[in-house]
């Protein structure tokens, strides 16, 4: 593991901080056509992991922590206000209460991010100011992805100018839909062009991609342009995250990484609101990718109401007693 | 450690399941067992212990059936069984609901209690075994219900002696008992000595369930006890377990009489395509076999790769076992619990430091009744590892270049019991399955078990199927009351009368006529003594050479449906049109005025397995499963059968024309006393498309053709229909090889009626492949 255990929990969780970025290669179609996936074969894994994998006492304590420490604390709605967003990145900052944290030894544990619209990223940089916690900022025309491609890769230059570190672009599905990876990895590579310094996480809406082969093309394609996340959808797709496309993902950043030696991250998004489905993430994710990406500069959580889910579970942890929302802070 | 260095390490942790339950379940029993005989347990007597592999404890005190406590339990269930049979399926469907019902309430007591029995992961006693074992009586709970209108003519053959393995001593009880009991038979089953304590919890759930006493009663002990139980007063023996056991067990029951069926060992072939979704096979190998510790008969335990991706697979492969946790069977978090018994361990240990590949294994292992997940690559089908079973987590691999190749590789063993196919393409895929020589075949997948899916295996991996109404087949019989068979002698005299012109009778091998090796022919009289030909005596070489030619006309078997039909036909019109002539050729021979009747029955015989011969359909089995799980019929391969005496053509035709119709290939031994009308159908068959080596014909002493044929290892399966009685003769011969036999013992069958067709011969003439298909887009 690169990184050691005096690093500061503060630390800025962005990748260039542990691990040389990935600056993408040549789109080597070969690669791309070779990718497999076998729908029943994957759910099969997908469904069996649970029941391979079980977390008692601290060691479900800790990776629950693992887990918030992991969380893009997300507001993404048209009714958003700065007074709104400063509530969350007050959140962000202190995500479970003082005492449960003291309990655990866990004092200073953070989110891994907050994830907002463009307009919410001043407000969100000044109320984290000092705390360490990058703001990351949806781009691109999210959630379709269908404005004019000038004003998607604008958008892009905005955000990171507004104080954006991280920016979550949109791919356009139909280049998946119509088989133009050659057009997806020319978006991708301009996305990227236009983040600069800020990381970039790729959106597939592996929802709307229609199998699992495509969802498999389409990530390492998008690696190959030089993605430094790729994450699974919007949340505002049908179906958002699930643990078959999480495998295909992760199976697909896996065989990147054997080939370049470059670590991408990965997010799923969207229909992760239980602890218990955290855990069986974290742990396909140790699984599948390894120790290493159980860290928030490679693995990510897109969730909105998971972690309250999660401060109820620690409590229970803390005092033996099943706890209530509201003796939680909310956002 | 603390939680803030779990959340810097991010292990896993403990995660035990309690053992508290059902150690006080045994406790609660003094430890100690007695036998379960007509509703109650017996007094403990000589005991052997029963231990925790995974820790050396004794978990209980069981007791060594004697010979009198198997006689008082085939007494019990003897007793029981009619009863038991006159109470009707829909009763009986009453008891096998109560019993899947209640295994479901017990569930984690039975899931914790064969962890610490056997060792093998909670995950798989808790998420697999036990949620099966309740399938299994809930399948067959339908099948009791439905016997009466859907198996009409069927009967419960009677007291059934049932011997199971220890690797999944739960599951294989239910799948011997669910159908027994469904279709009105009792039992007398043994548990593995290694893994009784389930067996011993069911007898309890059998109290509770208020099946009426004897109906199923379990006695413990070694193999002795099962040599007692196969000795015993029983209508059949159902035996899991090794090869080689199986193969005494055949040779024990030989000629008794006894229903048999054998699942037994295999090393069955797991062939990965270039195209296939390498990280999907990679995980369905750990299913394959790492499942159970690689302790499973149909264990995915040698690995066919594609040469292009072989190096690519095995990095991922050994990549993939370095994340396997092996340890405490009880724990939620491991992969690979313990090695059933530390004698096993030292069986798989002895097994793989003989190897003469290059040997892969994750470390660490922990110490104790434990065997690291292993790999054993750079095998060729010569290394020993490659044919033999070890039966422990162990692979085996080597390469193929074509689909071809895959194929020779895959079906280059004895055994027969299941094998994978991993492609993307479906043309591949399905091409594939079905041509390889196994009773289970699971394209894109590993070890997928449902009671409503025919499970069972091919050559020296046994016989019958478990599972399905296909499976019912071995728990019941024909409810119509055979004869016994009468011997009929050949005429003798020496009175001879000048022919036209002399004929010769031969051999009919691979579409030729021939002369019989040995030169020796025997004089056939009629009824007065007169001389009216003579038969040639084939030998073994005869024989030999039959069975090459039938090897050979492998065609025959990929031919289509109708194609084989229509050559059917043809021989059933030529024969019409010569009906006069061979009328004429059985009344001279038998002395009888039967022959005109004959000749019409055999054409009518020949027109109804013409009519079956695409008409025996598979079945899709309703299994949980997006996709299908096709129950195909598939030729067994070569038949050998000796005809019945009496009706020399029509036995002849009997025998012949299912096997033919369903793609086997056949070598038939001819009337003994009467045979010169096969002699005389070669030449119909001649003139009738029949491609040569599909039909051969021999001549000669049933008695001394029978060891050769019983014997012969390229020969799928025997059929004996004889006046001398072979049956003993051949169940042992056929031990050899463990082909499939069907055998009068001594009994009659009416060939002029409907006992002499039908589905019997067709199921007989077919092997069950059960394909397993998922899909999805």
């Amino acid at each position: 593991m690169l990184e050691t255990t005096e690093a500061p929990m503060t630390v800025t969780h962005l990748p260039q901080t542990l691990e040389p970025r990935n600056p993408g290669m040549p789109l080597e179609m070969e690669r791309v056509m070779r990718v497999r996936a076998n729908r029943s074969a994957i759910e099969r894994r997908a469904a069996s992991l649970p029941g391979r994998r079980s977390l008692k006492k601290d060691f479900q304590a800790a990776w629950l922590a693992r887990a918030i420490s992991c969380i893009d604390l997300t507001t993404l709605a048209g009714d958003d206000t700065p007074g709104r967003v400063a509530r969350l990145c007050a959140k962000a900052k202190q995500p479970v209460r003082e005492d449960l944290l003291a309990a655990l030894g866990l004092e200073g544990l953070t989110t891994g991010a907050v994830c907002v619209y463009h307009d919410m990223i001043a407000p969100a940089v000044q109320a984290l100011e000092g705390s360490g916690i990058p703001v990351a900022a949806v781009s691109t025309g999210f959630p379709a992805g269908l404005s004019p491609f000038p004003l998607r890769v604008a958008e892009i230059g905005e955000s990171v100018k507004a104080g954006a570190r991280e920016i979550d672009i949109v791919i356009s599905r139909r280049l998946v839909l119509t088989g133009d990876w050659e057009g997806l990895y020319d978006e991708m590579r301009q996305f990227r062009e236009a983040c600069g310094e800020a990381h970039v996480k790729a959106i597939l809406a592996t929802g709307e991609l229609g199998t699992l082969q495509n969802v498999a093309r389409a990530s390492m394609v998008c690696m190959m342009a030089g993605a430094d996340f790729i994450k699974t959808s919007t949340g505002k797709e049908g179906v958002n995250a699930t643990l078959p496309v999480s495998l295909v993902m992760m199976r697909a950043i896996r065989e990147y990484y054997e080939e370049t030696g470059y670590r991408v991250g990965y997010k799923p998004a969207g229909g992760i609101s239980k602890a218990k489905d955290a855990l069986t993430y974290l742990a396909l994710v140790k699984e599948e990718l390894g120790d290493r990406w159980l860290r928030p500069d490679l693995f990510r959580f897109g969730a909105s109401s998971l972690l309250g889910d999660i401060e109820r579970q620690l409590e229970h942890h803390v005092t033996g007693a099943y706890s209530a929302s509201w003796r939680h802070a909310i956002a | 450690m603390s939680v803030k260095e779990i959340f810097e390490s991010m292990e896993y942790g403990p995660a035990p399941e309690s053992a508290a339950e059902a150690l006080s379940w045994l406790a609660d029993r003094g430890n100690r067992f007695g036998q379960f005989i007509d509703g109650a347990f017996t007094a403990p007597g000589a005991p052997f212990e029963s231990r925790n592999p995974a820790s050396g404890d004794v978990l209980a005190t069981l007791t060594q059936a004697t010979q009198a406590d198997v006689d008082a339990a085939v007494s019990a269930a003897r007793a029981a069984q009619g009863k038991w049979e006159k109470i009707g399926g829909p009763a009986r469907a009453r008891h096998l609901y109560a019993i899947a019902r209640l295994v479901q309430k017990h569930a984690r007591l039975f899931a914790v209690l064969e962890t610490l029995d056997n060792g093998k992961p909670i995950r798989e006693s808790r998420d697999i075994d036990i949620p099966l074992v309740a399938r299994h009586f809930y399948h067959h709970a339908g099948h009791a219900q439905l016997m009466e209108s859907e198996m009409p003519g069927r009967e419960a053959l009677g007291v059934c002696g049932q011997i199971i393995p220890w690797n999944f001593p739960l599951l294989m009880l239910a799948w011997k008992v669910a159908p027994a009991l469904a279709m009105g038979n009792t039992v007398v089953l043994k548990p593995a000595e290694w893994t009784s304590l389930t067996a011993l919890l069911f007898a309890d759930i059998c109290r509770q369930a208020g099946l009426p006493k004897g109906v199923v009663n379990i006695v413990t002990g070694d193999g002795a006890v099962g040599e007692m139980i196969t000795a015993a007063e029983v209508d059949k023996i159902a035996f899991t377990g090794s090869t080689e056991v199986g193969r005494k067990i055949r040779e024990a029951t030989a000629g008794s009489g006894k229903a048999l069926t054998l699942e037994l060992g295999g090393k069955s072939p797991y062939i990965v395509f270039e195209d296939a979704d390498l990280d999907s096979a990679v995980e369905g190998l750990v299913d394959a076999i790492w499942f159970n510790g690689g302790q499973v008969c149909c264990a995915g335990s040698r690995l066919l790769v594609q040469e292009g991706i072989a190096e690519r697979f095995h990095a991922k492969l050994k990549a993939r076992m370095e994340k396997l946790r092996i340890g405490d069977p009880l724990d939620k978090c491991i992969d690979v619990g313990a090695i059933v018994d530390p004698v096993q361990r030292e069986r798989i240990a002895a097994m793989v430091e003989g190897s003469d590949g290059e040997v892969f294994q994750p470390g660490p292992c922990p110490e104790g009744c434990f065997y690291p997940p292993t790999l054993i690559s750079g095998l060729s089908p010569a290394s020993k590892l490659m044919q033999d079973e070890i039966f422990g987590p162990v692979l085996v691999s080597t390469t193929f270049r074509t689909p071809s190749e895959a194929v020779q590789l895959a079906d280059n063993t004895r055994y027969g019991l299941a094998a994978s196919v991993w492609s993307e393409n479906i043309n591949t895929a399905l091409d594939i399955a079905p041509k390889l020589a196994a009773g289970v075949i699971w394209v894109n997948g590993s070890n997928m078990f449902d009671a409503a899916a025919p499970f069972g295996g091919l050559r020296e991996s046994g016989f019958g199927r478990e599972g399905g109404p296909e499976g019912l087949q071995a728990y019941t019989r024909d409810a119509r009351k055979p004869k016994a068979l009468k011997p009929i002698a050949p005429f003798g005299g020496d009175e001879a009368e000048p022919q036209p012109v002399d004929r010769t009778a031969k051999l009919y091998i691979g579409g030729k006529q021939a002369r019989p090796d040995g030169g020796y022919a025997r004089a056939v009289n009629d009824r007065r003594g007169k001389l009216i030909g003579q038969a040639p005596l084939a030998n073994r070489k005869d024989l030999r050479n039959a069975v090459e030619a039938a090897r050979g006309a492998a065609a025959w078997s990929s031919a289509s449906a109708h194609t084989r039909a229509q050559v059917i036909y043809y021989i059933g019109e030529n024969l019409s049109a010569r009906a006069e002539e061979f009328a004429a050729t059985l009344d001279r021979m038998t002395g009888a005025r039967t022959g005109a009747s004959e000749v019409e029955k055999s054409v009518e015989r020949l027109f109804t397995y013409a009519a079956w011969a695409d008409k025996f359909d598979g079945r899709i089995a309703s299994v949980p499963l997006r996709g299908a799980a096709l129950a195909m019929r598939a030729p067994c391969g070569v038949i050998g059968g000796f005809c019945p005496d009496a009706f020399p053509l029509l036995g002849l035709v009997s025998l012949m024309a299912p096997a033919i119709a369903m793609g086997n290939r056949a070598i038939l031994v001819a009337s003994e006393p009467f045979p010169l009308a096969a002699t005389e159908f070669y030449q119909v068959l001649e003139t009738s498309d029949v491609p040569g080596g599909v039909v051969n014909i021999l001549t000669g002493s049933h008695a001394e053709l029978a060891p050769a044929m019983a014997g012969h290892m390229d020969i799928e399966a025997v059929w004996s229909f004889s006046g001398a009685d072979l049956s003993a003769e051949i169940e042992r011969g056929a031990a050899g090889n463990l082909k499939r036999s069907w055998v009068n013992y001594a009994q009659d069958r009416d060939w002029m009626r409907a006992d002499g067709e039908g589905r019997a011969f067709l199921e007989a003439a077919t092997e069950v492949k059960t394909v397993w298909i998922p899909w999805g887009a």
